[in-house]
């Protein structure tokens, strides 16, 4: 008898433990990998995934040259960059709450900010539209109070990613601290004491121990983030979606939901499903690898 | 020993400025919501109503409750989310605690199996396909399954294990023929308390929340979850009849109408959000300290 089947045979009960997840992510998530084969070919409900024929790349240069790939990918990237010129809020915030000496404001600030994370996007939906309405809501009260003219802001394309993006920092910048604060915890004091005696102030032993300490997690949660940048939250855009603000609303995902899902072209969007995920795994491999010359990589 | 100077206590007062206006920027809509939804619409709507109430009304509420499609969701949402979260936790927790077993031939390749789909997956179509081809469609099982576990849930749990439970212990109970499913059960279970809490609530809350799987895999309206229903209510305002009718009026005023629309979109919101405002407060300190140190050491 081997060693390895020594070992294995010693842990069975821990590969029982292992089989029900291993099992659902076989079935949920390499057997749909398998089947995004149907972007090079005909899908036909009759044949299914599997029996369809084969058509090479026709889907794919269909989409490349598609009225709405120009548009797709502009609004796609626009929102993205966006949300990531706002990546560093989180990290100010958790330095900031990371500061604070009262434990009771402490935890106060960190019950509200994380509150918002729990909200569903039905309903953060459902809050923009009624503060945003131009004859309702607050804000346009507001606006008029100051003597300005109401702002129809959802129907206003150029109005669309900002609400979009703010909202979603509104709801997630304590959320994203998280990870940071914990990073901040496990940081040794004694680096402060050290520096207390140097005679370093708050800001440079902010400057030069809380964010190197933390630079590992903030490039893993950066790469992390580019990994994922061509998925936009797109079940808040499709809620928040209507046919006047479209022509700045509309992302990859949510052509690929109402052209697949709701008009049944399963292969052409399973091509550009397909083509969005190719990119962002590639922009995560490229960036994990330059990652890794500073030592911190995913993997 | 801590001085603190004149400067340090700039900082502080800066500080603790700055995270208090972010605190009044965060909790601001929240609180604007709930008196909204007790408020004579009439002022909300004029921009009159700010932060308390004014004109004391509950008919927000009475006519959420009076709708059948509410109660529906909710019990529907309660059944997803408890149903869920259950098997959620008995994938989760097993396949986290054996990762997290040092010396487990096949660990590494089984952890990297699991991790790759956090970065690549299908994409919605081939996803949907598969819901499909299974005969999951207009079930109950096509919300649970394909949401049955999640990489980065395991990950985090694994971690969990790896920095709070002992090895020597393990290592103790074993030579003691405490069987590995028994340890488990007797000693690594009831240590994990806050892992389990944290758990259950990001699982728990997934499924509350989850509008999308709902909206593309049910179309039986008996089905669908609380948030489905408030979709139709805040985003494509429609709003059933019987919460607008007043008593055995059917003819109520048009501009009435809309006053009434506006009252029932904020105390819907709360009615949705209740479940989880009464949960929250008693799992929000586990967050830090019991689960996520762990998954930044990982």
């Amino acid at each position: 008898m081997t060693a390895l089947s020594r070992g294995v045979r010693k842990h069975w009960q821990m590969y029982v433990f292992l089989s029900p997840a291993l099992v659902y992510f076989t079935i949920f998530h390499y057997i749909p990998m398998y089947g995004a084969q149907i972007a090079f070919k005909n899908y036909s409900a009759v044949k299914g995934i599997w029996g369809s024929e084969w058509i090479g790349f026709d889907q794919f240069e269909r989409f490349f040259h598609s009225y709405y790939f120009g548009l797709l990918l502009r609004n796609t990237l626009q929102i993205n960059l966006y949300q990531l010129a706002l990546f560093p809020v989180s990290i100010i915030v958790a330095l900031a709450i990371h500061e604070v000496t009262r434990a009771r404001f402490k935890r106060f600030v960190q019950l509200v900010t994380y509150a918002p994370h729990f909200i569903s996007v039905v309903v953060i939906s459902g809050m923009i539209l009624v503060f945003l309405d131009p004859s309702t809501g607050i804000v346009n009260s507001l606006i008029q109070a100051l003597g300005g003219e109401p702002i129809s802001f959802i129907t206003e394309p150029g109005w669309f990613k900002s609400i979009y993006v703010l909202s979603g920092e509104w709801q997630n910048l304590g959320w994203g601290a998280i990870i940071y604060l914990a990073a901040l915890a496990g940081i040794n004091p004694e680096l402060h004491e050290a520096a207390q005696i140097d005679g370093a102030n708050r800001w440079q032993r902010i400057f030069h121990i809380n964010i190197p300490g933390i630079m590992p997690t903030i490039i893993i949660l950066f790469v992390l983030n580019l990994g994922s940048f061509m998925n936009v939250g797109f079940e808040k855009i499709y809620l928040l979606q209507n046919p006047l603000n479209l022509e700045s609303s509309e992302v990859i995902q949510t052509h690929v939901y109402k052209s697949g899902l709701l008009q049944a072209q399963y292969s052409y969007t399973a091509a550009i499903g397909l083509f969005n995920n190719v990119i962002n795994f590639a922009i995560l491999l490229t960036f994990n690898r330059l990652a890794r010359r500073s030592g911190n990589s995913l993997w | 020993m801590i001085r603190h100077t004149f400067g340090d206590r700039v900082f502080q007062a800066m500080n603790s400025g700055f995270l208090a206006l972010l605190s009044i920027v965060v909790l601001y809509p929240l609180l604007y919501i709930i008196s909204a939804s007790i408020s004579d619409p009439t002022y909300v709507n004029s921009g009159q109503m700010w932060l308390w109430p004014k004109g004391l009304t509950f008919e927000g509420y009475e006519r959420v409750f009076r709708n059948p499609d509410i109660w529906r969701g909710y019990f529907n949402s309660a059944f997803y989310t408890v149903a869920g979260v259950l098997i959620n936790l008995a994938v989760t927790l097993p396949c986290a605690y054996a990762l997290a077993r040092t010396g487990l031939p096949g660990r590494k390749p089984i952890a990297l199996f699991i991790i790759f789909t956090m970065f690549f997956s299908g994409g919605l179509i081939p996803n949907y396909l598969l819901v499909k081809d299974l005969g999951m469609v207009n079930t109950y099982w096509a919300l649970l399954l394909p949401a049955a576990a999640s990489a980065i849930n395991i990950i985090v749990s694994r971690t969990f294990f790896q920095s709070n439970i002992s090895r020597e212990m393990e290592e103790a109970a074993a030579i003691d023929g405490c069987s590995d499913f028994r340890m488990f059960f007797v000693i690594v279970l009831p240590l994990s308390k806050a892992l389990i809490a944290v758990m259950a609530l990001f699982y728990g809350v997934g499924h509350w929340n989850q509008y999308f799987g709902a909206l593309i895999y049910l179309s039986d309206r008996d089905m669908f979850p609380l948030q489905l229903f408030l979709r139709e209510i805040l985003v494509q305002q429609e709003i059933a009849s019987q919460m607008l009718m007043n008593g055995g009026d059917v003819e109520v005023l048009m501009a009435e109408q809309t006053r009434i629309a506006e009252l029932i979109k904020y105390a819907v919101m709360i009615v949705a959000a209740l479940p989880l405002i009464v949960v929250y407060p008693f799992v929000q300190r586990h967050f830090v300290q019991g689960v996520m140190i762990g998954s930044v050491k990982g």
